[in-house]
Formats: C-alpha cells, sequence, structure tokens
C-alpha cells in the first residue's frame, strides 16, 4: 500500500506517481489522505490500480480515467470522472455539477446525490446515481446509460442523442426531444447488469421508467424551430 | 348644342392623351436603379429564406468588406532605418510558442502555423495534406472537432490538439500525443456558436469518432460542458497539465469578441499561448448571418490584445498568434509588427491544396456557384475533394502533391514576410515594429493605433479606448 498525503505532498508528486505505474505496475493499491477539495487527483490513470482517497476532492477528479478503480470515501467536486474512458470511479458521498461529463466508457458510481448536467455530452459512460440528479442531466447525451434511483431535476435528457436514461424515481420535467419509452426485455437485463456492477441489491429493474430520444431533432426542420 | 359641346370635349381630352403620349415615350428614361440597402444578393437571400424556412448555413469567413491588413502600409527603410541585404543578411523568422509553463514547448521554424480543421469537416487527404505542407514548410497543424486521426498525427511532426466543446473523439491518449493542447473557447467566424456538420458528412468513420448515430445532422457544443468561466478554466488547465505530466503548451483560441478581455482572461485562467481568430476566419459550417454579424475585424483586434499582453507584463512571455484572413507574407509581417509573435491560416491553405480550384469550374457552376466562391462545405459535394467524405471526390486529393504546394505556399508567405523585414532593417520578423507602419485610411489607422498616412495623426489615442 503506497500513502500519498497531500498535506504535505504536492498534487505533482502524487500524480507523477501514478503515471509511473504505467510503464511497470510496482503497487497496486493507493490511498490519498488529506485532499482538502484538491483539484485533479489521480486524473488520467491508465494501470491497474486501486487508488482510495480520504477525503472530500475538488473538480475533475479522476478525469479521463482509464483503468483501474478510483474510489472517493467523501464528496467530490465539479466534473467528477469527466471524459473517462473505462474502469470505475465510486464517489461514497454527492458529486457536484457534470459529473461524468463526456464520458466514453467505464462505471461511475455516486451513492449520494449529483447535481446539475450529471453526464452530460456523455459518449458511452455508464452512471448509477443511488439518489438524485439535477437539472439539465444528461444533456446531448449522445451514448451510454445514466441510472438514477432516486428523482432527476428539471430538462432530463434535453438534446439526447442515443444513450440510455433509467429513473426510479419523479422526473421534475423531460427536456427537448426526450420521452418515456417502453422498458422490454432486453433494457431489464441491461439494467439488472448495471445495478450489478454498481453494487446495489436493494431495488428492481422493474421499479425503473426508461426515457430516451425521440429522435425528431435529428434533422434540421424548421417546424422544430421552437424547440432549437 | 349640349351633344355637340361634349363631343368636342371628348377630342380634346383624347387629343391631349396622345400628347402626353408623345411627351413620354420622347422623353428620355433614367435607368433602372435598384437600391444599395436590397441589393441582388440581399434579394436572393430573402427568396431562399421564404422558400426553405431556413436560414442560410455556409463555410468559410466574413465575406464583407471590412478595414484589413491591405489599409496598412510599410514605411520601409529610409535615413533614419538601415536596410539589411537580402540573400545576404540573415533575417530570422524561427518563434517558440509556449515558453511560459510547458517543459516543451513548439520550436517553429517560420511564424505560420496551420490552424484547427477538423476531420469530418474535411476529408482524411486533405488532412494528410496539411500534415505534409506544415511538417515540410517547419511548422504545426491543429485537429479539429472530432479528434485526432492517425494519418494526420502520423504526417504533422508537430501537432496541436484542440480541445473543443464536444468533445468529439476525446480521449488521454491522443492528448498525450499532442505537441500542444489548443483549449477552444471561440472561434472569428461565431465567437460564441458552436459548430454544425450536416448529415451528408455524417459517414461511418466519422460517426465512430464522434459517438453518433451515421447520417445525423450533427450539433457541436457552443461552450464546454463541465467549465464556466475564466476561474474554473484555469482548473481545467491544471487537469490537462496534470495528465500531460506538464510537458506540453497549452493555448486557448478565443474568437475576436472582445480581444483586451479575453487575452488578458486567458493569461490569468494559465494559457502560455492565446490564439486570437477575427472575423474574416472560416468556418466549415455556420449561419452566414452568425459569419457575417458576430464578432469583430482581425486588424481591429490584435493591438487590444497585444494591449492586454503588455498591460500584464506577458507580451512575448504568452504567445500570440493571429488569425482569420491572413494570406500573404504581407499580412504576416504587418500581424508581427503590431505584436503578434505567430499568425495562423486556415482558409489559404485550403486554397493552396485545391480548395475553390478554377479547374473544377463546371461543376461548382452545376452546384449553383463558381471557383472562388464555393462555401457550401456542409454539403459534402466538394469538387476538390477537401470539404467532404465522398471517396470519390476525396480521391481527388493527392496528399503529397497538395502537401508540396501547401509547403510552397508556406515558404513563399515567409521570403515575403522577410523582403519586408529587411526592407525595415529588422534581422528577426519580430522586430517588426508599430513604428514600421502607416495606414491608408483613418479606420485602419483607429484599430491598428498608426499614423494615417502622410500625417502623425493617431485616431483614437489619449482617448483612452481599448
Amino acid at each position: 500500500m503506497q500513502t500519498v498525503d497531500l498535506s504535505t505532498t504536492e498534487l505533482r508528486e502524487l500524480n507523477a506517481g501514478l503515471y509511473a505505474q504505467m510503464e511497470a505496475v510496482t503497487e497496486t493499491d493507493w490511498e490519498v489522505l488529506n485532499p482538502r477539495g484538491h483539484h485533479a487527483v489521480a486524473v488520467g490513470i491508465n494501470a491497474p490500480l486501486n487508488v482510495d482517497v480520504h477525503g472530500s476532492v475538488g473538480y475533475y477528479c479522476a478525469g479521463m480515467h482509464q483503468v483501474g478503480t478510483v474510489t472517493v470515501h467523501g464528496s467530490a467536486g465539479p466534473g467528477v470522472a469527466e471524459n473517462m474512458m473505462s474502469g470505475k470511479v465510486v464517489i461514497k458521498g454527492d458529486a457536484s455539477q457534470y459529473a461524468g461529463a463526456t464520458g466514453r466508457g467505464g462505471l461511475l458510481v455516486v451513492e449520494g446525490n449529483a447535481s446539475s448536467r450529471c453526464g452530460i455530452s456523455m459518449k458511452g459512460i455508464n452512471i448509477v446515481v443511488r439518489g438524485n440528479v439535477g437539472h439539465m442531466s444528461a444533456f446531448m447525451a449522445q451514448s451510454g446509460n445514466l441510472v438514477v434511483l432516486g428523482d432527476a431535476g428539471d430538462a432530463l435528457g434535453d438534446s439526447i442523442y442515443e444513450a440510455g436514461l433509467f429513473v426510479r424515481g419523479a422526473v421534475k420535467s423531460l427536456g427537448a426531444d426526450c420521452i418515456a419509452k417502453e422498458m422490454r426485455d432486453e433494457h431489464v437485463t441491461l439494467l439488472q447488469g448495471l445495478l450489478d456492477e454498481a453494487g446495489i441489491r436493494d431495488v428492481s429493474p422493474t421499479e425503473f421508467t426508461r426515457y430516451g430520444s425521440a429522435r425528431t431533432l435529428y434533422h434540421f426542420n424548421i417546424d422544430n424551430a421552437a424547440a432549437y | 348644342m349640349v351633344r355637340r359641346v361634349r363631343c368636342t370635349i371628348l377630342i380634346l381630352i383624347m387629343l391631349l392623351r396622345i400628347k402626353v403620349h408623345d411627351m413620354t415615350t420622347n422623353t428620355p428614361r433614367t435607368a433602372p436603379r435598384k437600391a444599395d440597402t436590397f441589393d441582388d444578393y440581399t434579394l436572393s437571400e430573402i427568396r431562399r429564406a421564404a422558400a426553405t424556412g431556413i436560414y442560410d448555413i455556409r463555410g468559410a469567413g466574413a465575406k464583407r468588406k471590412v478595414p484589413n491588413f491591405d489599409d496598412l502600409l510599410f514605411l520601409g527603410a529610409s535615413m533614419s532605418r538601415y536596410p539589411l541585404e537580402g540573400y545576404r543578411e540573415k533575417c530570422e523568422t524561427s518563434v517558440t510558442l509556449g515558453t511560459r509553463y510547458a517543459k516543451k514547448p513548439i520550436e517553429l521554424k517560420i511564424p505560420i502555423t496551420i490552424a484547427g480543421m477538423s476531420f469530418g469537416a474535411l476529408s482524411g487527404p486533405a488532412k494528410e495534406a496539411l500534415g505534409r505542407g506544415a511538417t515540410l514548410a517547419g511548422t504545426s497543424t491543429t485537429t479539429g472537432d472530432g479528434g485526432m486521426t492517425p494519418e494526420e498525427r502520423g504526417h504533422s511532426e508537430q501537432l496541436v490538439y484542440q480541445y473543443l466543446p464536444s468533445r468529439y473523439g476525446m480521449n488521454p491518449d491522443d492528448l498525450r500525443k499532442a505537441d500542444a493542447i489548443e483549449v477552444v473557447v471561440g472561434q472569428g467566424a461565431k465567437p460564441g456558436g458552436g459548430g454544425m456538420l450536416l448529415g451528408q458528412k455524417i459517414t461511418d468513420r466519422v460517426a465512430e469518432m464522434r459517438t453518433l448515430p451515421k447520417g445525423i445532422d450533427q450539433r457541436s457544443a457552443c461552450r464546454h460542458p463541465d467549465w464556466t468561466g475564466p476561474d474554473d478554466l484555469a482548473i481545467k488547465i491544471l487537469e490537462l497539465r496534470e495528465i500531460t505530466n506538464w510537458q506540453v503548451p497549452i493555448f486557448i483560441k478565443v474568437g475576436g469578441a472582445r480581444p483586451y478581455y479575453d487575452t488578458a482572461l486567458a493569461v490569468k485562467a494559465g494559457a502560455d499561448c492565446v490564439v486570437l481568430d477575427g472575423m474574416q476566419g472560416g468556418t466549415a459550417a455556420t449561419q452566414e448571418v452568425f459569419i457575417e454579424h458576430v464578432g469583430q475585424p482581425t486588424l481591429a483586434c490584435i493591438r487590444p490584445a497585444v494591449q492586454a499582453l503588455q498591460d500584464m507584463g506577458m507580451h512575448r512571455e504568452v504567445q500570440l498568434v493571429l488569425s482569420g484572413g491572413i494570406r500573404n507574407g504581407a499580412d504576416v509581417a504587418k500581424a508581427l509588427a503590431l505584436g503578434a509573435d505567430a499568425v495562423s491560416i486556415g482558409t489559404a491553405a485550403l486554397v493552396a491544396i485545391g480548395d475553390n480550384d478554377p479547374q473544377w469550374e463546371a461543376e461548382y457552376n452545376e452546384l449553383g456557384s463558381t471557383a472562388g466562391a464555393y462555401d457550401d462545405w456542409h454539403e459534402g459535394n466538394d469538387p476538390a475533394g477537401i470539404s467532404t467524405q465522398n471517396p470519390d471526390l476525396m480521391a481527388r486529393v493527392d496528399p503529397v502533391a497538395a502537401g508540396r504546394r501547401l509547403a510552397n505556399y508556406l515558404k513563399v508567405m515567409t521570403l515575403e514576410a522577410q523582403t519586408i523585414a529587411r526592407a525595415c532593417g529588422k534581422n528577426h520578423v519580430h522586430n517588426l515594429e508599430p513604428e514600421d507602419l502607416c495606414a491608408l485610411t483613418i479606420e485602419a489607422a483607429a484599430m491598428a493605433k498608426v499614423p494615417l498616412a502622410g500625417t502623425d495623426w493617431v485616431p483614437g489615442i489619449g482617448s483612452g479606448g481599448i
């Protein structure tokens, strides 16, 4: 176990140490102490490491994460796991805005609530939020899945492309071109898999409603001007 | 009696009408006159809008006449300035971008770079030609909205990776392969606007790179999804620097909106280099109304940007790259004289590799255009094979030959800039200065803050205006 105390060690030293593992993994388990809202903690990891961050982090923790697991035992600031490629990121507390923004793969689990624009422009990432998500979540979401066990705020899935949205609670309002869709068997299977992967065993996929694109805005049409 | 009077009156009226008619036919008439306000283009646009119900979308930059570098002249050497001998005395052209924080700044042999243009908007061979040409000339090229292609990376010795609001194709592997990262906040053709790539150009490969369904009209976001404002951007730049081990420079590209404050805030956010793009800068596609009516001319942008750098003590510490309508070595020299460290070209580079070439005139005519005016780049029918994803059309671009032409053109521009610099007595193009210039118009004098030709009058100086 490699321990890095950010109250006495520079952020640069932490990230450089993690990147050194890309060449050859010599230490799999990493523990980060006293993050105290530091930004860009454990960003861009591309090695099969387990990184446990004890405390809350600032912006972009685990940004562009590629391989391995980052667990934040606290809350995360804006843009956690932004543009994540693969691997797993777990936030034990709440996540601020833009969680999982533009993520292209992997699994982001938020055990608390996620703020506005969760999953904005997501491109393949799977996001599971045990609590609620804020307004404009999954805005322009292209691909991947957003699973919300709680409620969703205003304009969910506005201008959505082909991402899948599953909400167990109430949706305050749907955004442009986002509609409720039939929950078929393949969706139940998909959702069950995501819940299993996120370690959630106390809810059933059948409790969720599926939302997705009505595909009416895929081509410019003057009669849709009100939606533009 | 009454009938006779009526008859006489009628005859008189008829005679009068004949007389009036004769006067009309014999009097010289004024020529038909079209309103300046409602010129032929405007009338055609009204009819087009009425018929289609959608705004006009096109590529390229502003086509309207705006004050530009042609409105400036170099003074040359005289009694008080010694010129340098052409072909004998050295006039350096090298430039280093990213000296502020990056461990590996970009070293260029010439002060002209190739601007960001996307694979998707441009064909693969066109992107390859840009990389080849830039490399031959000793300069950098830049990716665009859609990510980095292996061909582009392979053929570009120095490649700047654009970090765009859409994040199409964005991934940390490519980020780490880049020689510099350019965070795109805006561009001159459409400050405040996002991109468009219409369905005709979303082929399988483009769709895969952008994670979008094939054939749909694609909207690129106009603002970044995970930061708002310069304070956030500073943190975003920290993340980018961490992921790239603080090796490569971070550029910030802005459109010509509020150049003084945009430059100052880019410096505050931690940029190594500011790329400033005026309204003549091209785009792959956006609304005509956006291109022609939003943003400032390139000439109007440079002095406020340089002033911001000077006020912060950052001129030459944070480099300034100017783009938007740069066409020749005189433009390069003028931009450098006004304080830029380098310039960037897009439209001109496309022309060098074959865009709007008269050899395709018949096909331009079939598309309702003519060589030199073709700007429907979004439709994917470019006869020159550049702004298209049609395999038959793109096969018309020979990347090796086109790259060679681009290199030739870049070298000519550089020689021209050197010629002017030597004539002004400078042994490096960066030694050109505003004192080497005068302006032909009051507008250009005010924008460039150089004297009106034949006078010592610099309009606006002393007014406190920015």
